[in-house]
């Protein structure tokens, strides 16, 4: 599963340009889905319907987001530097010394003005990317263009590390839960690979609008509380699959949450339970569209969110695959 | 002097009141739609049926709210309290002149004269909710026969041109100009698609009135003409101008509620190459435009912005560059007339 998770981690999708991303992925899933789909706003829906057996399927929506977080330019300096904003959750003291890469490949290193009091965080507006321009004129990018930060992936041991498994390893384990389930489901399973997560769950609120699913189910990471001085959280890397309770902004489907339990302790899955104090998944979407639906989430523990080196456990990623699985696999009565 | 500014500025439509502009644009398109109505929350919606030539629905957006005051109380001297609709920096309003309710009932916004400061008092900001509108009533009672409480009030300003009539001056560009835009271009020739002009209510309240335009009508492809506060004083350091007054369109590429299609951004920019038409790209970041609402309507709507930059947003008088102005209705125009399915086409 490592090169399925290298390959999909360390291609270029900020926010808003996920389409090298879709290209990856949907080749993959298309040998075990009935349709896709790519809707207006670029996300991925692949159908795996029930089989003709079942009476009234249930439809069910699993979303991995297919999107990073990442820098748009907004000002080019006389002197060639590009001033810059966010694209999702980017936390300034993680910049310095960084580098990002455009959609044309060119890399840039992340400066900054200097700093007074060495005591003190800059403010995002006061750090800059240095793409090798001397001037305005010669420079590469322009006002607009997107970048995402680099770093190639390194699996270390159990720990796999990574820019942007959020939330490329919640798409690798829908594919490789698309892989391992049977043939047959009783349920019209819709594997939703989303956009624009990362600045707001606005992918997964069309695409759910669209399906209005029974059941949502999100695959998404969460933090830990498990590396020093942390603020508490009772999640930790390597202890399996986190099944969301809450976040802060959705409460799960309480329903839901016994049945994850239910099926994990069934299949003999070590898992946690998540209660994420800051932090919401497309699940937030899914759970409000059109009518409402029962929604969930399956959480991958991981370290240094929103860094370029997000850290994972790659027994808790198939401990994650294996509960999703059994999910879909089997009846669903909340 | 551009007429049809001028009419649109001075007319009022605070947010939630929308009936007077709506009335005027209304009279003003008639004649150039098919067939027009107002949907439940007041959104003028007409239609324009394309020459037939692709199977396509349009919708083009204006806003035509304008920020304002709503008045939530009557003094028991006759002053009017009032709060604000839409953002406003409370700095801003001292000393304006305004008119309140339907009968458009005059007043200023009060305050002590400078003679009557005392020291220090002078670096101090007025609070909003210390200010009152003055109308001139003698008592709660007769204040209460001109205004009621829930009365919307606008400001008073009459349009201007300057500059050799290339610079305009007026309230309530934001978003009367791109109003006027749509208009000019409800006037020209049919498009080779039915395109829908979605004149909507309470976008300075929170993109309201579009979320229910886009869901009921339903189109294949949106693009939202706007007005955008220009930012382009002189400044000590090296850093973004926004977009600057008559250095072109400004093209919207991300703001806090969208990102915008890259396939109409591409286009549209394409379209202005081909035309000479001058753009800018709007400095990405914060703001939000109608477009944030539209996007995600139902199952999805591909979305881009064009705006006019102005300078001044959100106060009684805000300024705009006519060249600006004509060029976003000549870049809308032309890149709506080469717009394709094909654009949209993913494979």
């Amino acid at each position: 599963m490592n090169d399925l998770i290298r390959t999909l981690v360390e291609a270029y999708g900020p926010s808003g340009s996920e389409d090298r991303v879709r290209d990856l992925i949907r080749p993959m899933v298309e040998p075990f889905v009935d349709e896709t789909i790519v809707d207006a706003m670029g996300n991925l829906i692949a159908i795996k319907r029930a089989s003709g057996k079942a009476t009234s399927p249930l439809k069910v929506m699993i979303a991995a987001h297919m999107d990073e977080i990442g820098v748009m330019v907004s000002h080019i300096t006389e002197k060639g530097f590009l001033r810059f904003t966010n694209i999702g959750g980017v936390f300034p003291h993680t910049l310095s010394g960084g580098r990002v890469r455009f959609a044309d490949g060119t890399v840039g290193v992340i400066g900054s003005d200097a700093l007074e009091d060495m005591g003190s965080i800059h403010p995002l507006n006061k750090y800059f990317i240095d793409v090798g321009a001397t001037s305005r004129e010669n420079c590469p990018v322009r006002v607009g263009d997107a970048a995402h930060f680099d770093r190639s992936f390194e699996a270390r041991g159990r720990h796999l590390t990574a820019k942007s498994m959020d939330d490329r390893i919640g798409c690798a384990i829908a594919i490789e839960a698309l892989r391992q389930l049977p043939d047959v489901t009783d349920h019209d399973l819709y594997f939703v690979f989303s956009v624009q997560e990362e600045v707001g769950t606005r992918g997964a609120e069309v695409a759910a609008n669209r399906i209005l699913p029974d059941i949502s189910i999100a695959l998404d990471v969460t933090r830990t509380g498990d590396v020093p001085e942390s603020r508490p959280m009772d999640v930790r890397l390597g202890g399996g699959p986190a099944i969301k309770v809450r976040d802060s902004g959705m409460i799960a489907h309480p329903g839901l949450v016994r049945l994850m339990r239910r099926r994990a302790e069934e299949a003999g899955i070590t898992y946690q339970l998540e209660v994420l104090e800051h932090g919401t998944t497309d699940a937030r979407s899914m759970q409000l569209a059109g009518p409402g639906s029962a929604a969930g989430c399956i959480s991958i523990p991981c370290r240094y969110i929103h860094t370029p080196s997000e850290t994972v456990d790659v027994e808790d990623v198939t401990g994650c695959v294996d509960l999703l699985v059994a999910m879909l696999s089997k009846g669903i009565e909340l | 002097m551009n007429d049809l500014l001028k009419q649109l500025t001075e007319a009022v439509g605070v947010s939630g009141d929308e009936n007077d502009i709506r009335l005027l644009i209304r009279d003003l398109i008639v004649d150039h739609v098919d067939e027009w109505s107002v949907d439940t929350m007041g959104n003028l919606l007409a239609t324009k049926r394309g020459t037939g030539q692709y199977d396509l629905r349009v919708f083009v957006d204006a806003h035509m709210d304008e920020v304002g005051l709503i008045i939530t109380d009557i003094d028991s001297n006759g002053m009017l309290k009032f709060t604000t609709v839409g953002g406003f920096d409370d700095r801003t309003l001292l000393g304006k002149v305004v008119q309140v309710g339907p009968n458009r009932v005059t007043g200023v916004i009060g305050a002590r004269a400078v003679h009557l400061l005392k020291s220090g008092e002078m670096s101090k900001v007025v609070r909003g909710d210390a200010m009152r509108i003055d109308i001139g009533a003698k008592s709660k009672e007769s204040a209460g026969n001109q205004v009621s409480i829930g009365d919307r009030a606008a400001f008073v300003t009459e349009y201007e041109e300057l500059e050799g009539g290339r610079v305009a001056i007026g309230k309530a560009f934001d978003n009367r100009a791109g109003c006027a835009a749509l208009i000019e271009l409800l006037r020209g020739d049919r498009y080779p698609f039915d395109l829908v002009a979605a004149f909507t209510v309470q976008e300075e309240v929170g993109l309201r009135g579009a979320k229910v335009a886009a869901a009921g009508t339903r189109p294949d492809v949106a693009l939202v003409l706007e007005c955008t506060p220009a930012y382009d004083q002189p400044k000590e350091n090296d850093v973004s101008p926004n977009v600057a007054l008559g250095k072109g369109v400004s093209v919207y590429v991300m703001d806090a509620r969208t990102i915008q299609d890259p396939r109409l951004v591409a286009h549209l920019m394409a379209s202005a190459d081909a035309h000479d038409i001058p753009y800018q790209v709007r400095q990405p970041g914060g703001g939000g435009t109608n477009t944030g609402a539209i996007q995600r309507a139902g199952i999805g709507i591909p979305a881009a912005t064009l705006a006019v930059p102005g300078r001044y947003a959100h106060m009684p008088s805000m300024m705009i560059s006519l060249d600006d102005y004509e060029n976003m209705i000549r870049m809308a125009d032309v890149a709506l007339r080469n717009l394709t399915p094909d654009i949209l086409r993913r494979e």
